[in-house]
């Protein structure tokens, strides 16, 4: 800490509190109050946007075809396919999904090195959700101060009423979550129906009791412990983050030392030292974890920007710069004090690393995507018998063949094979196609197994030799290849 | 009892401790979470439920056979039943369909060499092989050549009835024992085993006398295996003109054959397996490579 630039300048008594800390606390429960600004309204944006598409999105069309679905984005378990919009997924194409995992960690870190816990504040699913149970708790039992009262208050039946009300929306909301999740699955206006009708298969109830009670647990009850104790991300951020990063920031070059308005006005016409800090607790009172962020930054803060909201209001009202708290970097904080200038840099190596990473793997995807054969071939040899002598001395191998057809339509190959002099090839319960070759004829979407024999003379062989087997789409031309081997005694 | 629950207060947390001390570390007495006591709680009622409901407890001979009267056995069945009525379309399909003409169908064709693998798996890897390879003195179902002939309807036929088997309409026919029962000599035996091995070009003993061996082998063995040994599907007598050997080409071998006779048993499965089933399993075994047009 001694060779940090930053040392004596961070809040230190939280550091000396925070060993002193017991290991165990109770929950000290929060009673976020409203707030309206910039930021809330940021995050309202966000909330609709994000909500609309989670519940919107199975519904939307894409047409592939009389013999597809038509749902733009589609898990289709029973038949093993993903379709997302004019991309569809094959499971042995899972790579994908791997791919756009990476990118998704990629981009959050980009986030993070350019603006911090971002992610936590606005998009993160547990932040929009209790953002969401928040607003409906205010609505019916108002805010922070009739919140705080009616705790102290004895239970009478309106109480009673409010909380049952409360319950239920929050139980509808969270039923709707679970009822979204399951559309993914299946086409979603059928499944609607089958739904309210009861024909829906067990599957679908349970996956909306589990979605139901998790949403309506994690947002309307554990809410900011979730953030807290539950979740890797701020322990993992923490060490991903550096001094450039954007914070919320309480500026203390500029805040301390905090007082009443009249005593530091008094101070400051004394010409004493006097911050702007008012000491107003509104940035606590509208804090949804309850956190009071003049103690720095700290692992519990997700960074959603209410308190800049609220202390700029607060700031607006008694006339003076807005801004006491708000995005910034500590840099920024030490450099005012040591009367430096402020800096601001997004373009480091590690956003650059990020970037480029995201741009690599990202352009990767897409040369995949662009280059995806719609036809595969996979070959396998027989392992018993690996060979067979035929009664005139010739040497058969046995090969199981599965072609997948990923157009929306027939199609019929011809199946040749490369490596060995004078072999044939044989496709059991297979036809000839017009030039005599051995065809397969695969349905749309769908994959194909045949049996496949190649014999060769009775002459000396290597007990290996390689083998490329050569499936021609006969109306197209494309080719898809798969190597194996031709085992002799 | 009441000083370890009450005991001294804790400086740093403010709780009580259970009084306890090892190495003047103190022992919190902090509640169990509540979470956790009616997890625990429930899962008491959860078990008692349990054994109520379902088969739990053992008794001396028997044991508590639970009031939902649930049954492994039963939900195996159903299983089965509920696998049969899957299948249902495609097994009548291949039920109707005629030998001949399941190779059209490419779905009903898939349908059966699947079923054909399984079945094939569960009653004739045994002797045959998991994949048809055969062993010694167990055919090879890969190769071209046949004992008793390897177009569909013959397969069916040997499935059905097997050889040399119990069932009247079974395959018959076996070698003689001709060591064994005095019809040839020793040295014979030794002549007809080189001329044999000649009949597929392998090499003979050095000075062996072949003319003698041939006139043995037209007069013992040709009405079998033919005049040129290329044998008779008829009488399942093997062809002795090809590579293919069951019981090995050494003359060794083919001298134990000559001597004590062979005669190798497939048991029918017609009784114990269903008609569908045979039928898959033949266009199984005809799809593995040596089956026949005709």
């Amino acid at each position: 800490m001694a060779d940090s630039p930053l040392a004596g300048h961070l809040p230190s008594k939280t550091v000396d509190e925070a060993d002193e800390q017991p290991l165990y606390v109770s929950r000290k429960k929060i009673y976020p109050q409203a707030v309206k600004g910039r930021f809330r309204t940021i995050k309202w944006a966000v909330l609709f946007v994000a909500l609309g598409i989670y519940y919107f999105l199975p519904f939307v069309r894409w047409d592939r075809g009389p013999h597809a679905p038509n749902q733009a984005i589609l898990v289709d378990l029973a038949n093993s396919r993903f379709y997302f919009f004019f991309i569809e997924i094959w499971p042995q194409e899972v790579y994908y999904i791997t791919g756009l995992l990476i990118l998704a960690a990629l981009v959050l870190f980009l986030m993070n090195a350019v603006a911090g816990r971002i992610w936590c504040g606005y998009l993160c699913p547990q932040t929009v959700w209790t953002d969401l149970f928040y607003a409906v708790e205010r609505l019916i039992e108002g805010d922070r101060r009739e919140r705080t009262r009616r705790t102290k208050e004895k239970a009478t039946l309106e109480i009673f009423t409010l909380k049952l009300l409360k319950h239920s929306i929050w139980l509808l909301i969270a039923w709707w979550t679970g009822g979204a999740w399951v559309l993914y699955f299946a086409d979603a206006p059928t499944l609607v129906g089958q739904l309210l009708t009861f024909q829906a298969p067990p599957i679908a109830y349970i996956w909306i009791g589990i979605l139901t009670f998790t949403t309506y647990t994690l947002a309307g009850f554990m809410r900011e412990q979730v953030c807290t104790y539950m979740c890797p991300w701020p322990r993992i951020q923490a060490a991903l983050t550096d001094e450039y990063a954007l914070n919320v920031t309480y500026r203390y070059d500029r805040g301390e030392p905090r007082g009443s308005m009249k005593k530091n006005d008094a101070l400051k016409k004394q010409g004493a030292p006097a911050g702007d800090c008012i000491d107003c607790n509104q940035c606590v009172a509208v804090c949804p974890t309850g956190i009071d962020i003049r103690d720095g930054l700290q692992l519990d803060c997700i960074q959603c920007g209410l308190c800049i909201d609220a202390c700029n209001t607060v700031m607006a009202k008694i006339g003076r710069p807005e801004n006491l708290i708000a995005y910034d970097t500590e840099m920024n904080v030490q450099a005012r004090i040591e009367g430096r200038p402020e800096v601001r840099r997004v373009v480091r190596p590690r956003t650059l690393l990020y970037a480029g990473l995201i741009a690599l793997v990202g352009a990767i995807m897409v040369a995949a995507l662009a280059t995806r054969h719609t036809t595969d071939l996979s070959v396998m040899h027989d392992r018993n018998p690996v060979f067979v002598r035929l009664s005139d001395g010739a040497i058969r191998n046995g090969f199981t063949i599965r072609v997948s057809n990923k157009n929306l339509e027939e199609r019929r190959y011809a199946l040749g094979v490369d490596g060995l002099q004078d072999a044939r090839l044989d496709i059991v319960g297979g036809q000839l196609d017009p030039q005599g070759r051995p065809m397969v004829v695969v349905g749309p979407d769908q994959t194909l197994e045949a049996r496949v024999l190649v014999t060769a003379g009775d002459a000396k062989h290597p007990s290996s030799t390689a083998l490329r087997f050569t499936l021609t789409d006969i109306a197209s031309g494309e080719t898809a290849y798969a190597n194996d081997h031709f085992m002799a005694p | 009892m009441s000083q370890e629950t009450h005991g001294p207060v804790d400086s740093v947390t403010g709780v009580t401790t259970t009084g306890h001390s090892w190495d003047e570390i103190q022992e919190l007495n902090n509640p169990l979470p509540r979470w956790w006591l009616w997890t625990f709680y429930a899962s008491i009622i959860w078990a008692a439920a349990y054994c109520v409901a379902y088969p739990a407890w053992p008794l001396v001979s028997s044991y508590t056979k639970g009031v939902l009267s649930w049954h492994s056995r039963e939900a195996i069945e159903t299983d089965l039943a509920d696998l049969k009525s899957l299948r249902a379309g495609m097994t009548a399909k291949l039920a109707e369909t005629p030998l001949e003409q399941v190779g059209q169908d490419a779905e009903l064709f898939t349908f059966a060499r699947a079923q054909g693998k399984a079945a094939f798996g569960d009653n004739c890897a045994p002797c045959h092989g998991a994949g048809g390879a055969g062993a010694k003195g167990y055919p090879n179902l890969n190769d071209d050549d046949w004992l008793w002939g390897g177009n569909l309807a013959q397969i069916e036929q040997t499935i059905r009835h097997g050889a040399r088997s119990t069932s009247d309409q079974g395959h018959q026919g076996s070698m003689p024992a001709f060591g064994r029962e005095g019809m040839l000599k020793r040295q014979e035996i030794s002549q007809v085993a080189d001329f044999v091995r000649s009949l597929s070009g392998l090499p003979v003993d050095q000075g062996a006398d072949l003319a003698a061996g041939a006139k043995i082998f037209a007069d013992n063995c040709a009405a079998c295996h033919g005049d040129k040994g290329q044998g008779n599907q008829d009488l399942g007598a093997p062809n002795l003109s090809d590579q293919i050997w069951l019981f090995g080409s050494s003359k060794t071998a083919i001298m134990e054959g000559l001597h004590n006779g062979r005669g190798g048993v497939m048991p029918a499965w017609q009784g114990r397996l269903d008609d569908t089933t045979i039928k898959a399993l033949t266009l199984y075994v005809h799809s593995l490579g040596g089956g026949r047009a005709e």
